[in-house]
């Protein structure tokens, strides 16, 4: 206990702080990018998922067999299958890359799940209108269907890149430079676990709760608008 | 040659077969009105020609070019030439009245843009809605909507226009407003085909009348021939009960 | 591009692979249940229990859920040896991992509390059912088929995200047996796609499982897929 307390002036240094804010932006960084493309390609992935037609069966087979195994995957087993396919065939792939792959491979599994949930909301009639009038399918999903499933989706695809925010822990196990590579190097150097490890975890905190909540607020807002709609709707018919 | 052709047309979900060899044509400038008790698939007749649903066999010919609703190019020219008004009005909840009417021909058929917003503000008159332009979906009556969804149909220009029971959804004072509306594409020489529980507007504006029960015509004649003398016995029965009132 | 995939050496090490899948569950059934308990005792305090007791519950749950797992752990493992607690790497994940799973597990069961209406309870009153017999007939199964599919999704996110975090410790888990293994001969690929097919094998059982149990017990419909 007195080795903590002796430790802390020691701890809380400019520099210290430094490479933790530099950490945790890496932190963000691989998480926000590793999620947006991720939300992309599960994008590809549902629209993918939705073709029509007999030839097209194996293409659907291979999308839901994507997510469902990914799905039941550890993440950090996806890490370390990115981390050695890569350098397999790609010799100098940084970590940054590889990181950002593998982030983006479990979020595609995850977030397509939200994106279908979130057009199979929009009412069929909406499609077969839009089909009665030639819009092609690619036509119907962008003009139609999407714009009316975004306030189903974004909530929970929010509230899944925050959460995840948690889960890029894992990648410092390949050694990229974010919150828990830097308290697991800092640990190494002789600074106390608890002090270390709290504070990385205080970290993570300032990071995860504000965001947590923001995308709460979010939720409630397009629930209320759009409940607000529906309740303008019962009144005028 | 009859403008729209369809000779033994058939369909089924999954086991049920809903329509069991339909033939029939219409003429154009004709209002042909499909009528029968719920379930007899006259809606499946507009949703099989729309190709919403897939026939199972059967010929349908529009002047003189077939329709193979196998083939997307086909299906293509089918929608291209007949438009479709829904008994749920079905207006693109993310568009403002405008856009829900020049979508398609902005978009599909590619027409100029000056000329398609002409045009709408015409149709949007025509109905009844000159100041409802930025309007949504869901700040307007049920009888505004289907208005605006015939407004919207009528954009494309079709040769035929296809009404799926457009007045079931609507209150009791709303259904007047979409009736006269209706009424007035009849008498510019529309060629219609027309769901309908309405049997009194039916008798007012159809040329003739279709009768379908458990997915087969019945009978056909002017609306006075099947509403006063029904040849059939479900025929009787069935107006016996719909003109009751 | 030149890796060529050798399976065989894999196929001599698959008991090792079992023995790892089997520690996996072994680990995710502890924490679930543990975590199951704290989860009733905190939803239960956060529901029926003083203001001051629901607050201390809420800092509980905020601080867990704003964490990571892994920190979580590391926390037991390497912070509290230096006031003298040590523990072997398996019970550090199997405590960190109940900590953590009692609060997820608190907001889930909460909110089945809270599916409880008050005219169910007046319901079971007028006909005459005492205290225990409303929470036996009406109480319980009301809760267990308004969660049960929350609770079984979250015990194969246990089984699966959170016991692999051991690896890491060094705990022979699944995924740990694969890194030991893979460091040996370097097949990496190989012993990792084989893992993570015991995964996805393991947790279908598992879904399955839980179905069964959802179908039989409450009468509810959980999903596989």
């Amino acid at each position: 206990m007195e080795r903590i307390l002796e430790q802390i002036p020691r701890f809380f240094t400019f520099r210290n702080m430094e490479l933790l804010l530099e950490a945790a932006g890496m932190t963000l960084a691989i998480t926000s990018v590793g999620c947006i493309i991720g939300f992309g390609l599960a994008f590809v992935l549902v629209y993918l998922r939705q073709t029509p037609g007999k030839w097209a069966a194996p293409l659907r087979f291979l999308c839901i067999a994507y997510v469902e195994i990914f799905r039941r995957i550890p993440f950090l087993v996806v890490i370390y299958l990115v981390l050695f396919f890569i350098q397999a065939f790609i010799a100098d792939a940084s970590l940054f890359t590889i990181a950002v792959i593998a982030i983006c491979t479990y979020a595609i599994a995850y977030t397509a799940e939200i994106i279908r949930g979130g057009l199979e909301s929009v009412p069929r009639e909406q499609v077969e209108a839009a089909r009665a009038m030639n819009l092609s399918r690619f036509q119907t999903t962008t003009q139609i269907v999407l714009p009316q499933a975004w306030p189903v989706i974004i909530p929970p695809a929010i509230a899944f890149a925050v959460s995840f925010i948690k889960d890029t822990a894992l990648v410092s196990q390949i050694g990229v430079f974010e919150l828990t590579f830097r308290g697991k190097e800092l640990n190494n150097q002789g600074y106390s676990g608890i002090l270390v490890f709290g504070t990385i975890a205080m970290c993570y905190f300032a990071i995860s709760y504000p965001l947590t909540r923001y995308g709460q607020h979010l939720e409630t807002r397009l629930a209320t608008s759009r409940g607000r709609r529906s309740a303008r709707k019962l009144r005028r018919t | 040659m009859p403008h729209l052709a369809v000779e033994d047309l058939r369909a089924s979900y999954g086991a049920l077969e809903v329509l069991r060899g339909i033939s029939f044509s219409v003429e154009k400038g004709e209002l042909v009105a499909l009528v029968g008790p719920s379930g007899s698939g006259k809606s499946t007749v507009l949703r099989v020609l729309m190709a919403l649903n897939p026939p199972s066999s059967g010929r349908v010919q529009i002047d003189d070019i077939s329709i193979d609703y196998g083939k997307s190019g086909s299906v293509r020219a089918a929608r291209d030439r007949m438009a479709v008004v829904f008994q749920q009005y079905n207006l693109f909840q993310n568009m403002n009245v405008m856009d829900n009417v020049t979508l398609a021909p902005r978009k599909i058929k590619k027409w100029p843009v000056a000329e398609v917003e002409e045009n709408a503000r015409a149709l949007l008159a025509k109905v009844g809605l000159t100041d409802k332009h930025d309007a949504y979906p869901d700040e307007l009556s049920g009888g505004q909507q289907q208005r605006v969804a015939i407004a919207r149909a009528l954009a494309l220009k079709p040769e035929i226009l296809l009404l799926d029971e457009v007045t079931s959804a609507l209150d009791p004072e709303l259904v007047n407003e979409v009736l006269d509306t209706i009424g007035e594409l009849a008498a510019d020489g529309m060629t219609m085909i027309l769901v309908s529980h309405e049997m009194g507007f039916v008798r007012e504006v159809a040329s003739r009348v279709i009768m379908m029960d458990a997915g087969e015509i019945i009978e056909t004649g002017t609306p006075a021939e099947l509403f006063d003398a029904p040849k059939s016995q479900r025929a009787k029965q069935f107006f016996s009960k719909v003109l009751r009132h | 591009m030149n890796y060529t995939f050798q399976y065989g050496v894999v196929w001599r090490d698959f008991d090792v692979l079992i023995d790892g899948a089997l520690l996996t569950f072994q680990l995710g059934v502890m924490s679930f249940w543990g975590g199951a308990l704290i989860g009733l005792f905190c939803a239960a305090v956060k529901t029926y229990g003083q203001r001051v007791f629901g607050i201390l519950v809420d800092f509980y749950v905020v601080f867990i859920t704003n964490t990571p797992a892994l920190i979580q752990i590391y926390f037991l493992y390497f912070g509290l040896p230096e006031i003298g607690i040590r523990w072997s790497g398996e019970l550090c994940v199997v405590i960190g991992l109940t900590l953590n799973a009692g609060a997820y597990l608190t907001l889930i069961m909460r909110a089945g509390f809270l599916s409880v209406r008050r005219t169910e309870l007046e319901a079971a009153e007028t006909i005459g059912m005492s205290r225990l017999q409303q929470i036996r007939f009406v109480i319980v199964p009301h809760i267990a088929k308004t969660i049960y599919p929350a609770l079984a999704n979250f015990f194969i996110v246990i089984l699966v995200m959170g016991t692999s975090i051991g690896a890491i410790i060094g705990v022979d888990e699944l995924t740990g047996q694969a890194i030991n293994l893979s460091t040996v001969n370097y097949r990496w690929l190989e012993y990792f796609t084989i893992a993570a097919l015991m995964y996805v094998v393991l947790t279908f059982i598992a879904s399955i499982g839980l179905a069964l149990l959802g179908r039989w017990a409450f009468r509810v419909k959980a999903k596989v897929f």
